[in-house]
Parts: C-alpha cells; structure tokens; sequence
C-alpha cells in the first residue's frame, strides 16, 4: 500500500513502468520512435505555449469544460446516493475520446508528422483520430477489424466523410487487437512521416502516461465543480474501462485524496464464468502485449484470447497499465458488468434521465445501479458520462427484438 | 566452452563464405511435418536454424509469418512442443545452432526461468525476442547468460550510431541486421544501405551480422553474404508451406529453396 514516498498519481518511473507494469516492450525498429515521442511529449507539456494552445481548442472546438450534471430522478430512483453525471458525451464526436486526440494532433503537428494512423474498435475513437486530422489537414488512415467494421457501420460513414481512409483488419480475429497490431505494423513501415495517435492508456511508454494527461481534463474540471456545487471532494468515482481512459482522466486528480473511492467497471461480457468476456483484471493474466506489461486475456500457453461485450469499446483483451498498478496497490476498485447488466442499466438511463448513453458508459450506470441503493444520501458519487449512444442503435434495436 | 553459434561461425570463417539462416515456425503447419523438416534443413543447406515459436498477435511480422503462426498455433503447437521439438532434432544433430525467435508473452507465461532452463535443456542455442529491445534486458538477459544461451539482438536502419552501443551492450551469438523499415517479407532491401550499416556495426563491434527481414531470392542473398556473416530467409521459406497441397510437398519445396538459397550463398564470394 502507499508509502511515505510513494504517491498514487507519481505515475511512471523512468523506464515508463508503474512499478513492474508498462515499460516499452517493443521492436528495435521503433525503440527509436518511442524515445524521440517521449522527448517531445516532455518538452511540449512544460511549454506555455502549447498547454494554452491545447487549452483554447479544448474549449472552442472540444467544447470544454462539460457539465458536472446533478442525475435527480437516477438518484430518487435507486434512493441512495447522490448521483452526478461528468458529461463527457457533449463533447464534439460525442465521447471523451477527442480530449486525447487533440492533445497528440497538437504534438504530431510540433513534431512536423503529416500522417496520422489510428486503431479504432466501436469507432469512437476513429471518428475522433479522423476529426482533429480533418481539423489539421493532415492525411488519417484508421485501422479497424472487419468484424467491428460490421457493427459500427455509421461511425464507418462518419470517418469517410471526414477524408479518413478506412483499411479493413481481417488478420487474427478481425477486432481491436488486431486493428492495433496492423497500425503498429504501418508505424514501423513509415517511421518518417507517420504519428501513431493511439486512443487508450495502453501502449508502450510514453503512450500511456501522454494519452492520461490528455484524459486528466476531466477529473481536474469534476474536481472544481465539486467543489464549487457541494463544497467538498466527491465520496466515489465510477467509470467503464475498456483500456482504461475516460477513467484514467476521471480518477488522477483524485488519487492522492484517500478518502475518494474509485470503481473501474470492466465488461464481464456473457459472464466471467462463461470465458467470454473482455475482463482482463478479474480474468486475466500478467503479460506483455503492444509494448506494455499489463493484465491479459490469455489461454496457458501465452496466446492472447478474444474479448467478448456487447459493447465494442469494451471488447479489448488488456487493461492500460497504470490501472494494472492501481488494482494491484489496492487503490482502486475494480469490478465486472455483464451484458445483460449493462443492456438494463442503458434503457434506465435513457428513460430516468433522457440521456442516451454509450454502451461502454452503460457499464458504469450498471454498477452505480448496484451501488448508490447501499449508500447514504450524503454520498456523492460521480459516474464518468464516458460517451453518447447514438452509435448503438443497431445493436440496441437487434437485442430488443429478440427479447420481443 | 564454445557455443554452437561461436562453432558454426568460425568454421564458416575459414571456409571464407557467409551462413544460410532458414526461418520456419514451429508446428507449421502440423508437428510432425514440421519436425521432418528441420531435421533435412541442415542436409539442404541452413547453416543456422531459426525456429518461430508461433504468437497470436506477431506485431512485427508480414502476412506470410502471420498465417505460418496461425497455422501453427491451429494444428495445436504450444511453447512446449516447440521445446520437445528441439529436443528431438538435437537427438539427430548436434552441430547445427536453433535459435528460438518470436514473441516476449508465451514465454511470460511459461515462467522465464521455467523456459530458459528448458529451452538450455532441449539443445537451444539462442533466442531473439522481437518485443524485447535492449532496455528490457533485465527480463531474460541475466537467465539467460546464467544459461548459456545467447540472446540475440536487433539493429535496424533506425538504430543510430548513438544507440548501436546499447543494443550491442548485452548482445551475443551475433547481431541480427534488420534490413529495412518494415515488417518481415515485405519490401526489398537497399543493398548499399545495408553495407553501410554492416561497416558501422564493425567499427562497434566484433558479432557476425546476419541480415534479414527483405531476402526472399537466390539473387538477394548472394549479394548480402559478400559482406554480412549470415543470410536470413524466411517468409520465402514460410510462403512454400502455405502454397504446398500437402506436408511432403511443403517439405520439398523449403528444402528446394533452401538448397537455391544455399547454392547462392555458398558462391556468393567466389
């Protein structure tokens, strides 16, 4: 647990590890890359000039900062504690996505890069890769798994009409690990020109660490609008984590405040048990994937497995470092939503609070349905608005069906 | 003692020619055919065998190793039976090096001193281990000098004069030249580029050079084993399985390139 000289928010040492998790595990080809982003990402955070640049779209083409929403009739309902809302789908693209996406434009762009390949799964973050490239004019390329091309048809649409060019993974089984092995495989074929904007807190050092900073907008904003609205610090945090990083950006401001408790929600998919399901801390192993050392999805011979949600923004068979810390510190909580939790928890959402939420943010509004009924009524608790469920429709709309 | 990778290149020294390195994975496509082929390679030619221990997510390799591994990883092959497989040509041949190429999370998985001392007992003489640049030495370095069993390291056209001393710090058996930016099979090798490379490496370092990733024909590795101690062949070698109808005609068709190969190495400084 924490010790006189260890802080939970210090975040990765010199070797780009939290403690024996992170690292750089990569191909000498790009060992070189990583060093040379990291050197920049450094120079530019400790510039004036960059964090007011980063701070002025941020608030005009982002639209920061987003509400910190009281949930009245979400908190009536469960009778317990009271329940806020850190809007992160008002956001432009509609989730917390763009806050990173727009931190490493800035970045690609003071290096003097003119490509931008991305990994996407649900398309959140492809859309948002695609936008800020657009914003910028620099050429984007997204690389997504044929699978997840499938379900997301509209964020498809929405990337083309934003000049991206969409290429298809069919390697391994079509989804986002796959889509992040092609990407990789594009870095290290076109180191000159090409900036690899990865979307999650996962990565080799500096990516995990860079992509948090960005996603910390949110907890330093949830942090002052607490207290401006109640005065005091929030009692829990609650957010979804497929890689990890709208919950990341939530709980940084907060880790070193021992009284804040913090949930992560993973996705249990059709159950832990069932072996289907995108839970890489209550189902994983320690591994090394995509140059970091974190919890994996894998079978006993060290090959990575498929993850399994309902929610494609979920189905990713690692967790981001710096949580893989966390949970074995003990700092935060993390926890499992199946399916079927997450499905109830949407339609309750929708109808109690005219919000329609993403599938992954679902998750989160499931184990905030478990919670706020065993707490007091003074305990506030801010679940992360991760992102909007327009994207869902198809898979909402088939499963109703079904169930009809 | 003399390792076997020291042996082989000092005997190919005084032979005044470069070594055939042949790239297959293990298990491709299924665990029998894919011993009998080992155990020919040397007959036909390799001079060095590196073996792919097959991974789900091969992030630096072509289209060609990635189906190989899948392949692999479908007819049921495990780091285990990669291991048994050693062991097993190592009952055949005693002389000619394996070097274990792949992947850092099976191994994780398998426990790195579990592994090291298996692979050590089943005749293994080297490992090169894509995701495991020389910053994170401390995972198996140590273990594996503890065990005599080399670790290979990478350079590439982005390994700079400045960074060639750390990659060169822990490595041995020899120095793995990765000829282009890219992954395994695809694109084409500068040649010009490549000797310079090789003559910057010298002026660091005494490790045979072996250059791979962009070799496929007789032609190309002729012109690499005029300067470099050792010619990687792999996806070339991979592409003949994934074409053959059946087992022995994928053996047959390795074990013919190889001998090309082979052929043009053998001449290449004549």
């Amino acid at each position: 647990m924490q010790t006189a000289t260890t802080r939970f928010s210090q975040g990765a040492d010199a070797h780009g590890q939290f403690g024996s998790f992170g690292g750089r595990f990569v191909a000498e080809s790009l060992m070189p890359l990583i060093l040379q982003l990291e050197q920049a990402f450094n120079t530019a955070m400790a510039e004036p000039d960059f964090l007011a640049e980063l701070d002025r779209f941020q608030a005009e083409f982002v639209g920061r900062p987003s509400p910190l929403y009281f949930a009245e009739r979400l908190t009536a309902l469960y009778g317990g504690a009271k329940i806020y809302f850190k809007r992160e789908e008002l956001n432009h693209t509609g989730a917390h996505k763009i806050n990173n996406c727009i931190g490493q434009i800035l970045l690609a762009r003071r290096m003097g890069k003119t490509r931008i390949i991305a990994e996407t799964g649900a398309g959140m973050h492809g859309v948002a890769t695609a936008t800020v490239a657009a914003r910028f004019g620099l050429q984007c390329v997204v690389y997504m798994g044929a699978t997840d091309i499938e379900r997301q048809r509209d964020n498809v649409a929405r990337m083309r009409l934003l000049g991206a060019e969409i290429i298809p993974v069919t390697s391994g089984t079509g989804t986002l690990k796959d889509a992040m092995n092609e990407a990789l495989r594009d870095w290290v074929t076109n180191i000159d020109n090409t900036f690899y904007l990865i979307g999650t807190v996962a990565g080799p050092h500096p990516y995990p660490t860079m992509v948090r900073e960005f996603q910390a907008v949110i907890g330093r904003e949830t942090r002052q609008q607490m207290l401006d609205r109640e005065g005091r610090l929030p009692d829990s945090l609650v957010a979804c984590i497929g890689g990890g990083s709208n919950a990341m950006g939530l709980f940084h401001a907060f880790l070193d405040d021992e009284a804040v408790r913090m949930i992560g929600v993973e996705a249990a998919g059709e159950g832990l048990a069932s072996g289907k399901h995108a839970a890489s801390l209550k189902g994983g192993f320690a591994g090394v994937l995509h140059g970091n050392r974190t919890y994996l999805l894998q079978d006993e011979d060290g090959q990575i497995t498929d993850a399994h949600s309902i929610s494609a923004g979920l189905d990713y068979p690692g967790i981001g470092p710096e949580h893989a810390w966390l949970h074995e510190q003990g700092r935060v909580e993390y926890t499992a939503i199946d399916d079927h939790q997450a499905l109830a928890a949407f339609h309750t959402c929708c109808r109690q609070e005219g919000i329609i939420p993403a599938l992954e943010t679902a998750h989160a509004l499931a184990e905030v349905a478990r919670l706020a009924p065993q707490l007091p009524s003074d305990h506030l608790m801010v679940v992360c608005l991760s992102g909007r469920g327009d994207k869902d429709m198809p898979t909402v709309l088939r499963l109703m069906e079904e169930q009809a | 003692m003399n390792s076997r990778l020291e042996a082989r290149f000092q005997q190919l020294s005084a032979e005044n020619r470069a070594a055939l390195v042949t790239y297959v994975c293990a298990g491709d496509p299924d665990y029998e055919t894919s011993l009998a082929l080992l155990k020919q390679l040397p007959g036909a030619g390799a001079d060095i065998i590196e073996l792919g221990m097959p991974f789900s997510d091969p992030m630096a390799d072509g289209p060609a190793i990635q189906a190989a591994a899948l392949r692999a990883l479908r007819g049921g092959q495990t780091q285990r039976k990669t291991l048994e497989m050693v062991r097993q040509f190592r009952e055949h041949d005693d002389a000619t090096p394996v070097v274990l190429m792949g992947y850092y999370n099976p191994i994780h998985r398998y426990g790195a001193l579990e592994f090291m001392r298996d692979a050590s007992a089943s005749g293994v003489d080297g490992l090169l281990i894509v995701d495991l640049p020389a910053e994170h030495d401390a995972e198996l370095g140590p273990l594996s000098r503890q065990y005599g069993v080399d670790m290979i390291r990478m350079a590439t056209p982005t390994t700079d004069a400045q960074r060639l001393p750390r990659v060169l710090a822990q490595a041995s058996g020899f120095l793995y030249y990765v000829s282009l930016n890219g992954v395994t099979g695809v694109g084409q090798a500068d040649g010009a580029q490549v000797r310079d490379a090789i003559g910057a490496i010298r002026q660091q370092s005494a490790l045979p050079v072996c250059v791979g990733f962009g070799v496929r024909t007789p032609q190309q590795a002729a012109s690499f084993a005029r300067d470099a101690e050792g010619v990687v062949v792999g996806s070339a070698l991979v592409e003949c399985i994934e074409r053959a109808a059946t087992g022995e005609k994928a053996v047959e068709a390795v074990l013919e390139l190889t001998g090309q190969l082979a052929a043009a190495v053998r001449s290449a400084r004549q």
